[in-house]
């Protein structure tokens, strides 16, 4: 049984084609994935984010929870309205999800989950939120839409009033404000400015509807999805899940091991990086004409690796992935595409931001 | 809905077959197909030469979400290839029945293609 979001009639209406993600009836493209894609990284496009979960923790001892919960340390959130990204850790160093935690209040965290490990995710959470002085509480009824691209800001700013607009347009990058029963975010998963608007599900209709008016072009599941890879951003359940940790998932700089604090799965990564690492996660650029496609194999001197994310980049116009590979793993290596093997180029993401192909990316 | 030109025939597989005067056939893929599809932005062809079995895969169309393989609606040998398509692979998605075919084969047996669906046929199974 399939869940539709409240602006599930607005997608089926534009004409959207529909499928199944992670339990949803989501779009995945309104036509042209390509011309969504272009749309966000020279304009602005909008995506039903409402399938994803949205969980508050709150209470006296919020921060103190959360600090064992996280591979981050939400330690480094100092003042109100900053987002931290983060990885969720089973004992072992496996990812039971990523997410984003954003600190509203000292007694009031919000926390953004993916929709595929909502169950998952909340059970965990529960447990261990135990005997501490913390609520767990899922915001079911909370609609979410993320509007990107260099002008998403001002389309978006519309929908709040003038005081609320001038609040939100002065919000850097990565930090959150809670309006009353909207929250305002400068987040999102596309490598572009803009805002994640959460907002009380009556209310996405009319959201939506102005966006549109706006100019804000609705983009579906497939232009995020090329939009983040570009942006060089893993997606849960293909770039890592369980099985791996997130120092072999590109993810280092996302785990704090410097301070002594304890939390869930520390010792595991503390074990690993001892023992040295044997894979690691990199960009690749295939050199030769044809796509990238999950679970390809990667071919190199230094052993096998494979494909975890592949895709046509429409802003490079060629082939890019991200890959699992040998650690001692150089520049140059081949991909098995059906019975050819074509060359690829390792690079360190992103592939593209803002508009643009990022530096050394493509070779002169 | 998607257009299916009455002097074509189709397969199941939602290729398009359209005889040409010199008794070869040119194959696409359906209107149906590439709105399936998506955006294309690639496309493996076969080598001018090549032989087939009716059935064959015999060229691979990859859009933005996904590869899929073409199959040869008759047995025979290819005689032409799309070269256009190298470039702008997005010919399938905008002219599917005329600047977006694929590649042409001569027929090992003359007339096979009497026997692939009929345009009604192919509409029916679309629904």
């Amino acid at each position: 049984m399939t869940q539709n979001t409240p602006l599930h009639g607005a997608h089926v209406a534009a004409g959207a084609r529909m499928v199944d993600f992670g339990g949803w009836d989501m779009p995945i493209n309104y036509g042209s994935q390509l011309e969504e894609h272009h749309a966000v990284r020279k304009a602005a496009g909008m995506f039903d984010v409402s399938h994803m979960t949205i969980v508050d923790i709150q209470g006296a001892q919020a921060r103190a929870f959360l600090g064992q919960l996280l591979a981050n340390d939400v330690g480094k959130l100092q003042v109100p309205g900053k987002a931290l990204y983060s990885c969720m850790l089973q004992e072992d160093g496996g990812v039971i999800d990523d997410l984003i935690v954003y600190y509203l209040a000292e007694d009031w965290f919000r926390l953004v989950v993916n929709a595929a490990t909502r169950e998952q995710d909340l059970s965990w959470i529960q447990a261990h939120a135990g005997s501490m002085d913390v609520a767990v509480t899922e915001q079911a009824g909370l609609a979410m839409i993320a509007v990107q691209g260099p002008q998403a800001r001002a389309a978006a700013a519309r929908l709040l009033d003038a005081e609320q607009a001038a609040a939100a347009m002065a919000l850097k990058p990565f930090n959150a404000l809670a309006m009353n029963d909207w929250f305002v975010a400068r987040t999102g998963y596309t490598g572009e400015d803009g805002f994640e608007l959460a907002m009380p599900a009556v209310e996405a209709n009319g959201a939506w509807a102005q966006l549109l008016d706006a100019g804000v072009r609705p983009c579906g599941l497939g232009a995020r999805d090329t939009l983040r890879l570009e942006a060089g951003m893993n997606l849960y359940g293909q770039d890592m899940d369980r099985t791996v940790t997130p120092l072999e998932s590109g993810l280092a700089w996302t785990v704090s091991l410097d301070q002594e604090r304890d939390f869930i799965g520390r010792d595991a990564l503390l074990a690993q990086k001892q023992a040295g690492l044997s894979r690691k996660l990199v960009g690749l650029v295939l050199e030769d004409r044809g796509v990238l496609r999950h679970g390809q194999k990667v071919l190199s001197e230094a052993g096998e690796g494979v494909i975890t994310s592949g895709t046509y980049s429409p802003t490079l116009q060629r082939a890019i992935a991200l890959a699992r590979v040998p650690q001692a793993m150089g520049q140059s290596c081949e991909v098995l595409i059906r019975d050819r093997q074509l060359a690829a180029r390792a690079v360190r993401p992103p592939f593209a931001r803002q508009g643009a192909v990022c530096d050394g990316i493509l070779q002169a | 809905m998607s257009t299916v030109p009455e002097n074509l025939r189709y397969t199941e597989s939602h290729e398009w077959v359209g005889k040409q005067d010199d008794g070869t056939v040119r194959v696409g893929i359906t209107d149906h197909a590439q709105a399936a599809l998506g955006d294309l932005v690639y496309v493996e062809l076969p080598a001018v030469g090549d032989e087939f079995d009716q059935g064959d895969a015999c060229a691979v169309v990859e859009s933005v979400k996904a590869a899929s393989d073409i199959y040869a609606p008759l047995a025979g040998e290819v005689v032409a290839v799309n070269e256009e398509l190298d470039a702008d692979p997005a010919l399938v998605n905008n002219d599917a029945y005329g600047g977006g075919w694929l590649f042409a084969i001569a027929p090992a047996e003359a007339g096979a293609d009497e026997d692939l669906l009929d345009a009604e046929t192919y509409a029916q199974q679309l629904g």
